[in-house]
């Protein structure tokens, strides 16, 4: 049996009937085409399907779909519109911590990179001049196979410095 | 087309001031991911696609005596189940060795008579949803009379073991060697032995297997896969009895792959339910699927001594391999002799005694792994300099600074290594960046450093031949299109064409677009494997655009009425030494004016050759990319663990096309490398696999090590484009062997087996205080 669920999703209102099994992971890239929300193990363990939930990192494919309902969805494409981002350069289509993440060369294959930005954007809303240390700790549920994470904390690290400076 | 075997590295010449190679601008494929509009192998959707599942088997040896599908069958959304009467020719082909004597044994798609792992397909499904697919899965009854297995390699060597095949369990034994070895272990001063273990390692790549196929225009079974190879197509073909023109592989930019999408994944059974069911199909393995059935980096067990004078020079090793191969023969005759080629690592060995054998056993397939067999013997002669300098009472640099290879040394193959050998600035560089030396942090806690060299070849085993294709345009408006078959793992294995085809034609980056990886639409460049990615296709690129600039001078030079030796090619346009300029746009239109096409397709060849299986000697790698990593640990010795203070790591690329991610690469590898020393482990009991969560593997998270602290050599020697050595390999070798040495330096214990657990470390100090007597 299917339930009418209500959401918005990087602004937009939407709407979906969803059944009581299906993951909020299955739902946004199959009713939605959210492609940027990604499977990558199913367990809750590599952070490929983070999404955030009125402003919380979760995982995806653990989230029931029918939990959607009244909130507000974000994915990486809506880190540009999320009332909270700076202004960044003129004309970009990208949230300046995405442009860091561009300047540090912080993706390889890029699977991992959206769930990295939301992961890294939630933290520096909490904590605008995080150590390495913390960022090294919330980004412990975000599994990256190429990069040795090396650069990825340059470039949060980087983005974090440059706004506090502005 | 052209034809021409350019001299490695002779482009260079004349090409000393780059504007675009050399600096690390963010390309195409980069601003897609951190937007993440990339569309991955999964992301691909068709109208009334099916979903496509493989039922495996779950015991791990075994015959099928019956296989009921009509209960499956009957699943309501169920449109096709396949077995193996309905594959057209149920093989799967790999020579590995390339005919020099691996042992001739079917690798069936779907299985017949026999189970020989536990995960081996048995059946497929196509359903209108995953559901269905699912629960239909779960209703193919398969009835087995379990056999005897064999789940580790050397018992499958023993008499009388169980066989995988029948045919026999050892796939190859390779044997390399030169020099009187008894004569040089009889002379020496000195001999040091070891028995080094590695463990089964998943890759572990962030995308899961995946592809979406269809039928196209005039029955073209079409797949969009996450593929390394697209060359597979050809096979796929053989297994439909299809033509090879009626078959297209594409690839999608990969989440990933490290070796474990250089074989087939879901092609074949893509293929298969596609043209049963004459309907797009879209296949996805679970995670847990992967690591069950995906195959693995093969264990390895080597049998080191080694033999030296007392001032440390090495006279000679005998070295000993087994790698288990697992159920099927894929790659691993292949990593077996990158093992045996590379067993005595970047040193002199006047007299060298190789044996490497790769053997049956009745657990998931092992194949290609970055690294290839030229990893794993790290451990084994990094662990031994480290020995031998302990048992010779010389400093470890010294040891090993006292047999580094240099240019126009014999290496055990009887070949000569003919570019600059930079490990030695590898090794000073290293060191010196690990900086001044931790107090421990507790008492209880010791702190020790250790560091390991390494050699990786790049390209492939010489004697494939191997070639690799491009084809580049100028478009009226001055723009470029670049098509070639390369694939992407990640690791900007396109974007890096693009900038060695700006500085060439001087066509700026963002007017520059590229399409890889199609069969059909692209000329053929091989794989992206055995770290020949830019190798390869960075050569038959830079050769396009060299040939295309060389045909487009005259028409430059006619036009601008200036002597064409004297042109830049820059910011889209030429430009004459009196001023003069021509855009890229008005060249195209001068050159259609005088019939000179603006298009081309050029090929580059490697260097080839021979290897002589029975003397042991002859041509094995076109060359090789040498590197030091260093460490700094701290060893708890109450509770074992193993904590990285500090890490470097430094590879002579010789030229570094972009320096950022070449960075990128090492700092990968070496977490790859680290994974692999502290904790990563696929255990199989009795052939089963004793997890397969994600949750239960360990590989590393951001929390555990430390920054990859990164340095650059660049000798401005390599056989790549403009000097260039490949870097995909060679940053995941020298990982193990640096921390099992910098461990031996905190606690005084030698660990052979990986990965280094702490229960591991306790029982190794345990066992050497119950050998040391008390203090009297």
């Amino acid at each position: 049996m299917k339930t009418r669920i209500t959401f918005t999703l990087n602004g937009a209102e939407c709407e979906a009937w969803v059944f009581p099994y299906e993951t909020a992971l299955d739902v946004l890239r199959e009713e939605f085409g959210a492609g940027e929300v990604r499977y990558g193990c199913g367990e809750g363990v590599c952070g490929t399907c983070t999404v955030q939930l009125d402003g919380e990192v979760v995982n995806g494919c653990l989230l029931l779909a029918v939990r959607l309902d009244g909130r507000d969805v974000r994915t990486v494409r809506g880190l540009r519109s999320l009332p909270s981002a700076p202004a960044g350069e003129p004309g970009s289509e990208l949230h300046p911590l995405q442009e860091s993440f561009l300047r540090n060369g912080a993706a390889q294959c890029g699977f991992c990179t959206p769930g990295m930005l939301l992961a890294a954007e939630e933290l520096l809303r909490e904590e605008p001049r995080p150590d390495r240390d913390t960022i090294r700790g919330r980004l412990a549920g975000n599994l990256c196979r190429c990069t040795g994470y090396t650069k990825i904390l340059d470039a949060i690290e980087a983005y974090a410095g440059e706004r506090a400076e502005s | 087309m052209s034809e021409t075997r350019s001299e490695p590295g002779a482009a260079a010449a004349g090409t000393e001031s780059m504007r675009i190679v050399g600096t690390s601008p963010a390309h195409h494929d980069f601003v897609d991911k951190v937007k993440g509009s990339l569309m991955y192998a999964a992301d691909w959707r068709m109208p009334g696609m099916l979903h496509g599942k493989v039922v495996r088997a779950m015991v791990p040896s075994a015959r099928i005596t019956a296989v009921d599908t009509k209960t499956a069958a009957a699943v309501p959304g169920v449109v096709a189940v396949l077995t193996a009467a309905d594959v057209p020719w149920n093989h799967i082909v790999e020579r590995a060795s390339g005919g020099l004597g691996e042992l001739s044994v079917s690798m069936p798609v779907l299985a017949e008579d026999r189970i020989r792992y536990a995960g081996e397909p048995v059946a497929l499904i196509a359903a209108r949803t995953p559901q269905a697919a699912e629960d239909a899965a779960e209703l193919i009854d398969v009835e087995y009379d379990e056999l005897p297995g064999v789940f580790d390699a050397e018992a499958a060597l023993a008499d009388g073991a169980p066989l995988v095949h029948d045919a026999g369990n050892t796939l190859i034994t390779w044997n390399i060697g030169r020099g009187d070895v008894d004569a040089a272990f009889a002379s020496a001063d000195v001999v040091v032995r070891g028995t080094y273990r590695s463990q089964r390692v998943e890759h572990a790549y962030m995308e899961p297997e995946a592809g979406v196929g269809w039928v196209d225009t005039s029955g073209v079974i079409t797949l969009r896969v996450a593929t390394q190879v697209i060359e597979h197509a050809a096979h796929l073909a053989a297994m439909l009895a299809l033509p090879e023109n009626k078959v297209r592989v594409i690839s999608s930019y990969m989440g990933g792959g490290f070796g474990g999408k250089e074989d087939m994944t879901v092609e074949p059974y893509l293929a298969l339910l596609v043209a049963a069911t004459r309907r797009p199909v879209r296949m996805v393995w679970e995670r847990q699927e992967s690591i069950l059935a995906s195959t693995k980096r093969h264990p390895f067990t080597m049998r080191y001594e080694t033999a030296a004078r007392s001032d440390g020079t090495i006279l000679a090793q005998r070295v000993d391999i087994v790698g288990d191969a697992g159920a099927y023969p894929y790659l691993s005759a292949r990593v077996l002799f990158a093992g045996a080629a590379l067993a005595c690592g970047p040193y002199r060995t006047p007299a060298a005694s190789v044996r490497a054998r790769a053997v049956f056993t009745n657990t998931m397939p092992s194949s290609a792994f970055r690294g290839f067999g030229a990893m794993q013997v790290t451990l084994g002669y990094e662990s031994q300099m480290d020995r031998l300098a302990a048992e010779l009472g010389l400093p470890r640099e010294t040891v090993r600074e006292r047999n580094y290879l240099e240019r126009g040394d014999t290496i055990p193959t009887g070949e000569t290594v003919g570019t600059a050998v930079a490990v030695r600035e590898t090794q000073r560089r290293a060191l010196e960046a690990l900086g001044e030396p931790s107090p421990p942090s507790a008492p209880g806690r010791k702190v020790g450093r250790g560091f390991a060299s390494n050699m990786q070849p790049y390209g492939r085993t010489i004697w494939f031949r191997d070639k690799a294709a491009c084809w580049m345009s100028l478009e009226r408006d001055g723009t470029l299109l670049i098509r070639t078959g390369v694939t992407d793992l990640g690791g900007g294995q396109a974007a890096s064409l693009c900038q060695i085809a700006s500085e060439v034609l001087g066509v700026p980056l963002d007017r520059i677009s590229i399409h890889i990886g199609d069969t059909q639409l692209t000329p053929l460049a091989g794989g992206t494997y055995a770290t020949r990615q830019l190798y390869m296709s960075g050569n038959a690129t830079l050769q396009t655009a060299y040939e295309l600039r060389d045909r487009l001078l005259p028409v430059a030079a006619e036009v601008l009425g200036a002597a064409p030796e004297s042109l830049v090619f820059a910011g889209g346009s030429v430009s004459a030494p009196d001023g003069g300029t021509l855009s890229l746009a008005e060249l195209v239109a001068a050159g259609e004016a005088r019939a000179v096409s603006a298009a081309h397709l050029g090929e580059w060849r490697a260097e080839t050759g021979a290897f002589d299986p029975d003397r042991g000697q002859g041509h094995s790698f076109p060359d090789y990319t040498f590197g030091t990593h260093a460490a700094e640990v701290e060893v708890d010795t109450e509770t074992g663990e193993i904590r990285v203070l500090k890490y470097t790591a430094a590879h002579d690329v010789g030229r570094a096309i972009n320096p950022m991610r070449v960075e990128g690469q090492i700092q990968g590898g070496a977490y790859q490398g680290l994974g692999y020393a502290l904790g990563e482990d696929v255990p199989v009991v009795d052939g089963n696999p004793q997890s397969t969560l994600f949750a239960g593997y360990l590989m590393p998270t951001s929390m555990d090590l430390p920054d990859v602290q990164v340095i650059i050599v660049e000798s401005g020697e390599g056989k790549g484009p403009l000097g260039a050595r490949g870097i995909g390999e060679p940053p995941c070798g020298p990982s193990a062997a640096t921390i099992a040495n910098a461990v031996a330096d905190a606690v005084g214990v030698r660990l052979e087996e990986l990965p280094l657990t702490p229960e591991r470390v306790l029982t190794a100090l345990d066992a050497a205080r119950d050998a040391t007597p008390p203090a009297a």
